[in-house]
């Protein structure tokens, strides 16, 4: 009975926890708003001479169809990841911090473009941030 | 107003920094996200107004430098305290910082017989070491960026210091400082224990008749991100009351801060200095304005 009394507010916690993922993905507009974000986003990329170098090899068609279903997972849509895991996506390409803040910053504005409330943003880079620890190697 | 002497050598060291190094002018990689390397604290550290924060100054990256100048006005009902400095964050390491404070009394001069308008200075040298954590990139991990640090504070009213009864005119603050982002949350906060001896920040010296020992003391501030450029929120910093003279208490501010971009931000609070010698109630704006790079 203790038991159940102690379980039954921590059944809420992570069913409120659960409903906020999904929140996340609604929140940011389903997967035809993260699309809008990533095209907006990938195309900041590909126009800030910080970074755009990074892009010379990339399939660009792919890049964007890949961080969209990342975006859509990372938001807890009903998507899986099934491309390389960060490590291994960035080996090679000798990324600062500096490079990595630029990537948030244009995502940034692209979520802004999009119309996302900064909070929202926020919810959506705090899953993000910790990628910094796989995608700068230098 | 005397020229900040020291302050000027420190900025011709700064600008003159870049010509040394290799890489000049890039080793300023501006790196760093808006606001992530707070503003200039009252004693010239990256921090909030009143409180110090873990985060290292500036906006150069672990593979760069960056550096600012500060002018800080903090006019009271009764007197008015004014700060200007230089700091710089290296390698988004270490933190090297000087602040000049300017402390006028105005009329209560007169009344405390010191001659009106009488003003009380201090040097502070600050130093800065980030040990552990990132405050923005771990939000994986409950773990708070950590620095520890220290305040050297030198003021030039040694007689009327011990006129008030505190017992020296030189000392030195050591701190730890947490900060961490909760970002989902939109919400820094930042906590500080400072072991220091000094009496209303050092401008009426350093241990008293009172109580001549080092003590703990608090400052934590929580900063709402509005927006990128745009940060509201609220500090608390104790000190010690080690003079006989006056009891001396906690100050406190609500504080909005504008970051126009990383070049420029402008600071305005509502503080409570608390009780400052003879003059309860001390309450007031705080202005403060951040140039650098």
């Amino acid at each position: 009975m203790k038991l159940l009394a102690l379980s039954a507010p921590l059944l809420v916690l992570f069913a409120l926890a659960a409903h906020a993922e999904d929140a996340l993905f609604a929140d940011m507009g389903g997967q035809a708003g993260i699309d809008r974000i990533v095209d907006a986003s990938v195309d900041n990329y590909l126009a800030d001479d910080r970074i755009k170098t990074i892009f010379d090899e990339s399939n660009i068609d792919r890049l964007r169809a890949e961080f969209k279903v990342q975006f859509c997972q990372i938001a807890g849509g009903p998507c899986q990841y099934k491309g390389h895991d960060m490590t291994m996506a960035h080996k090679g390409l000798h990324l600062t911090n500096a490079d990595f803040n630029a990537v948030v910053e244009d995502l940034q504005d692209a979520m802004d473009k999009a119309g996302l409330p900064f909070a929202t943003q926020n919810r959506f880079l705090a899953r993000l941030a910790p990628m910094q620890h796989q995608v700068v190697s230098r | 107003m005397r020229l900040p002497i020291p302050a000027l050598a420190m900025a011709a060291a700064l600008i003159c920094l870049p010509a040394h190094a290799q890489t000049s002018w890039d080793m300023f990689d501006g790196g760093k996200l808006l606001a992530t390397g707070g503003v200039s604290q009252v004693e010239g550290a990256g921090g909030g107004g009143l409180a110090n924060w873990a985060l290292i100054t500036g906006y150069g990256t672990r593979d760069g430098i960056g550096g600012n100048v500060h002018y800080t006005a903090v006019p009271l009902p009764d007197y008015s305290l004014q700060s200007a400095g230089v700091a710089v964050g290296l390698l988004d390491r270490l933190e090297l910082s000087y602040a000049w404070q300017e402390f006028d009394t105005k009329d209560v001069g007169t009344a405390l017989g010191l001659g009106r308008g009488f003003t009380f200075h201090q040097n502070i040298f600050g130093a800065k070491l980030k040990l552990i954590g990132d405050a923005v990139y771990d939000q994986d991990s409950w773990l708070p960026q950590i620095s520890v640090g220290l305040q050297h504070k030198e003021n030039d009213r040694a007689a009327v210091i011990a006129a008030v009864g505190g017992k020296n005119s030189v000392g030195t603050d050591y701190y730890i400082a947490a900060s961490k982002l909760f970002l989902a949350q939109s919400l820094l906060v930042n906590l500080t224990l400072r072991e220091t001896k000094a009496n209303q920040f050092g401008i009426l010296g350093f241990g008293g008749d009172k109580h001549n020992d080092y003590s703990t003391q608090f400052e934590g501030s929580a900063a709402y991100l509005v927006s990128r450029r745009f940060a509201v929120g609220a500090e608390l910093r104790t000190k010690p009351s080690n003079l006989g003279v006056a009891h001396e208490g906690a100050a406190w501010d609500l504080f909005a801060a504008y970051f126009f971009n990383k070049n420029l931000s402008l600071t305005a609070a509502y503080a409570d200095m608390g009780n400052l010698v003879i003059k309860n109630d001390q309450q007031g704006a705080y202005l403060s304005l951040q140039a650098g790079l």
